[in-house]
């Protein structure tokens, strides 16, 4: 992978300051945006040009950070979102006013919804011009305040850079989000010789890193004595950096773990201990143990609704402990009974060093263990029936490193993939959780490239409806040449609208059938990526051992079976305990 | 054919007893109403920036919230400013409402006022003018004041907590209720409570002649 060589450094050169004699001084705004991001460490960046952000472009051309010009401002926001996940830092994508910020929204709330810490630049017109109706003016902090942790409009040169150091700060602080800047062009172009300062935290915001002792000591009273403990792990214990924490306290303590999606890869799939995901279309020995716990340890999740299934069937025996850095989220839509607001690792350690002893919980985890024999997650493979996905999801894993990186779309194929690919890692898992945005794989995994170590493998699977989505981004990963590999599960249907319209609408098929698709693998060639068709199961190995090999982006269109449903499947709104293993189930 | 998972059906697991209410409570299912709402005064002391009275009504709005009156005004610490709230909603979503308006970058502090909280609201009330000794007595009633009579019509002002607002209204609609303006509901803790939780004094400096100077800096750092 030679075009890797120019990439960022690894971790230890990074954010190290540069020597400021290095640097020219800031004469604009614009400069000193870029100064504010070099300030921060950031080394790549997402983006599409146009003209009321040329000024920040302008002062690019002679910075460091590398700059990725994407097809489209979702691709951009997405890529940068991926970047952030995967390196576990705020990712910077950038678009110019009107349009180049409203191709933003799409990926600037999916990374609200998944609390991924990133930073939105966006250009504006002239501040005087505002309200006006000028070209390509869009009221951008009215659009993105409800899907922002929180956004500045930056109208003065003098503190533009302040305010990007700050952004960029808020956004990793705490529980993460996305920030965005608006940056009207007289603030860009305006003559200022401020440096920016230190970046620095607003002042209203500070978010409880530890737990109230009293409140921990409760709470460790309840784990003493609990009969069948369970860990709930969530995307927040990633996000914390306390995924080897997370995995002591529950091998330590001898209490089994399920997880949220975005949680995935924080405990090892194949440890003893690990239940695997919860929920919709989890696993249904995880369903099983958090029906019949009676003390929920609830490490950063928000418990979503595709997690509890109708609240008032939700861990019905339970007393919830929920340990979350945001005070919002307590109480928010599953009481806790022990309410301990900080940051996950810390307050991990906090229960650890009150605990006297750990619960005695020997039956259930053998409960669990019995669990997870009753219901594995098994998958046929008759020989008249097409190419099953399931099968393509594991012979990916079987053929890449254990690092490798998955990027998915939002379909069936999603589900596929959480299901059947084993994870062992934290920051592995790259995929649209909470808004659950069609065509976010390619554009992660483009993101995801740049952000991952040289040997690990970036694989997207994806839906081909997903594809259809954000297929032109193919064209990055040309021209910047990025060993990636695209998986298309293809069933030729939105075969996660066909799913529910067998089992709920009757069959009634309405605007979920392609009839005709693309041909994904010559698509792939004319971009400049190289191409391969799938049909037989003999067919698989030999395409992915070519598409890896390949020093540059590969697609692979596997011709699945139509038909295949994801199962077990807990319906909206419907108890875990009685997820449905087929469609008769439901 | 799809699928191929093995494992006991629905039917044949075992299904605890237990259920939750709306709130995420456990509850005993055959004893517990879901819970009531009542009413709260929430008063957040926020930086005032632009857009914060957007992002506070936004969040209402985004997270249905119910919410009966909204004011807002500068303090005399500069660049603060109170926003008072009348919100009906169950415990936890007083709870949510509190936490949520924390949350919001500009939110310094937020709190809810006790039962015993100085409230007030003021109403403009123009009538027909038709019975003007009878607007008259009426408004000195409810200790109100006139501020304008002409031939047609009269426009009183009356100020006081919500409820003797209401009754006001109600005393003035026999004139014939034109048009009239209520502001909500503004409301301080009583006595040496602050307001807000942790909120720090912001005593008016002395008037200064040019009255340049409002606000005392030090109550501003922190
Ligand atoms: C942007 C967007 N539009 C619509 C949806 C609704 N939706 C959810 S899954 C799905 C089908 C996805 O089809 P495909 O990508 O082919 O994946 P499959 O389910 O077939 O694996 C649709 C339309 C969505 N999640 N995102």
């Amino acid at each position: 992978m030679s075009e890797r060589a120019t990439q960022p450094a690894p971790d230890s050169e990074r954010n190290e300051p540069d020597e400021p004699t290095e640097r020219p001084p800031v004469t604009s705004g614009a400069e000193a945006a870029v100064r504010a991001l070099e300030n921060a460490g950031v080394e790549a960046m997402f983006g599409v040009q146009g003209g009321a952000i040329m000024p920040v472009y302008d002062a690019l051309y002679h910075s460091d950070i590398r700059h990725v010009m994407m097809a489209h401002e979702q691709g951009a926001a997405h890529a940068a979102n991926a970047y952030g996940a995967v390196r576990g830092e705020p990712g910077v994508c950038l678009a110019t006013s009107g349009p180049g910020a409203t191709n933003l929204v799409t990926g600037i709330a999916d990374a609200d919804m998944d609390s991924d810490a990133m930073l939105a630049l966006t250009g504006q017109v002239p501040a005087d011009m505002v309200g006006s109706d000028a070209f390509q003016e869009t009221d951008t902090t009215g659009v993105t305040a409800p899907i922002t942790k929180h956004n500045y409009f930056a109208g003065d040169a003098d503190t533009v850079g302040d305010t990007v150091g700050e952004a960029f700060e808020l956004a990793r602080a705490g529980r993460p989000g996305p920030t965005l800047v608006d940056l009207p062009k007289n603030a860009t172009l305006g003559e200022t010789a401020r440096e920016p300062g230190p970046a620095r935290l607003p002042e209203t915001y500070a978010p409880q890193l530890e737990a109230d002792d009293d409140a921990v000591a409760l709470a460790a009273r309840a784990i003493e004595r609990a009969d069948k403990p369970l860990l709930l792990f969530g995307g927040g214990v990633i996000k914390a950096d306390a995924t080897e924490t997370a995995r002591e306290f529950a091998i330590d303590n001898g209490i089994p773990v399920v997880e949220t999606m975005p949680a995935i890869g924080a405990m090892p799939d194949d440890h003893e201990l690990c239940m695997e995901w919860a929920g919709m279309h989890g696993t249904g020995y995880a369903n099983m143990a958090i029906t019949h716990t009676d003390l929920l340890i609830a490490v950063g999740c928000r418990f979503d609704d595709r997690l509890t299934g109708g609240v008032d069937t939700f861990a019905p025996e339970a007393e919830v402990v929920h340990v979350d850095i945001d005070p919002a989220e307590i109480s928010k839509n599953v009481h806790a009974d022990y309410p301990l607001v900080g940051d996950a690792g810390r307050v991990l350690d906090q229960l650890d060093e009150e605990l006297e002893r750990p619960p005695d919980a020997r039956e259930w985890r053998e409960q669990c263990r019995t669990w997870k024999e009753e219901y594995p997650m098994d998958y046929v493979t008759p020989d008249d029936e097409p190419l099953k996905p399931q099968f393509v999801v594991e012979a990916l894993d079987e053929a890449t490193s254990d690092r490798a990186i998955v990027t998915t779309g939002v379909g069936q194929h999603q589900m596929w993939a959480a299901q059947y690919w084993t994870f062992r890692h934290p920051r592995t898992w790259i995929s649209s959780h909470g808004l659950g945005t069609m065509g976010f794989g390619l554009p992660a995994a483009i993101g995801a490239r740049f952000a991952a170590e040289d040997d690990q493998e970036v694989v997207c699977i994806d839906g081909d409806g997903s594809f259809l989505m954000t297929m032109q981004e193919l064209s990055v990963a040309v021209r910047e040449n990025l060993d990636i590999t695209v998986a298309v599960l293809n069933n030729e249907y939105i075969g996660m609208v066909r799913q529910w319209q067998d089992a709920f609408f009757e069959g009634r098929r309405m605007a979920a059938d392609y009839g005709w698709c693309p041909e994904f693998d010559k698509l792939a060639e004319a971009f400049g990526a190289r191409g391969w068709s799938v049909d037989e199961y003999d067919q698989v190995a030999p395409a992915i051992e070519g598409a890896l090999a390949h020093d540059g982006p590969s697609v692979i269109d596997f011709h699945i079976d139509p038909a295949e449903n994801v199962y077990p499947m807990v319906p909206s709104g419907g108890a875990n305990g009685k997820f449905a293993l087929s469609e008769e189930q439901l | 054919m799809t699928g191929g998972l093995r494992g006991p059906s629905p039917e044949e697991r075992p299904h605890p007893e237990g259920r939750r209410n709306s709130q995420g409570i456990r509850i005993d299912p055959e004893a517990e109403a879901e819970p009531r709402t009542r009413t709260a005064v929430v008063s957040a002391l926020v930086e005032h920036e632009p857009g914060v009275l957007s992002r506070v009504s936004g969040l209402f709005s985004r997270r249905q919230f119910n919410i009966e009156s909204l004011t807002v005004g500068p303090t005399t610490v500069d660049g603060h400013a109170r926003i008072t709230l009348v919100v009906e909603e169950t415990d936890p979503g007083i709870d949510q409402v509190k936490k949520q308006l924390a949350k919001l970058k500009p939110a310094i502090s937020v709190g809810e006022l006790d039962d015993d909280a100085v409230r007030a609201e003021l109403v403009l009330l123009k009538v027909r003018g038709d019975e003007p000794d009878k607007v008259h007595a009426i408004t000195q009633m409810y200790e109100g004041q006139t501020l304008d009579a002409g031939p047609r019509t009269i426009t009183v002002q009356i100020t006081g907590d919500h409820g003797k607002i209401d009754d006001a209204v109600d005393a003035f609609r026999q004139f014939g209720i034109i048009e009239i303006a209520r502001t909500g509901q503004t409301a301080l803790a009583r006595g040496d409570t602050p307001t807000t939780p942790g909120e720090e004094p912001g005593h008016t400096a002395e008037p200064a002649g040019d009255g340049a100077d409002r606000g005392v800096p030090d109550t501003n750092s922190d």
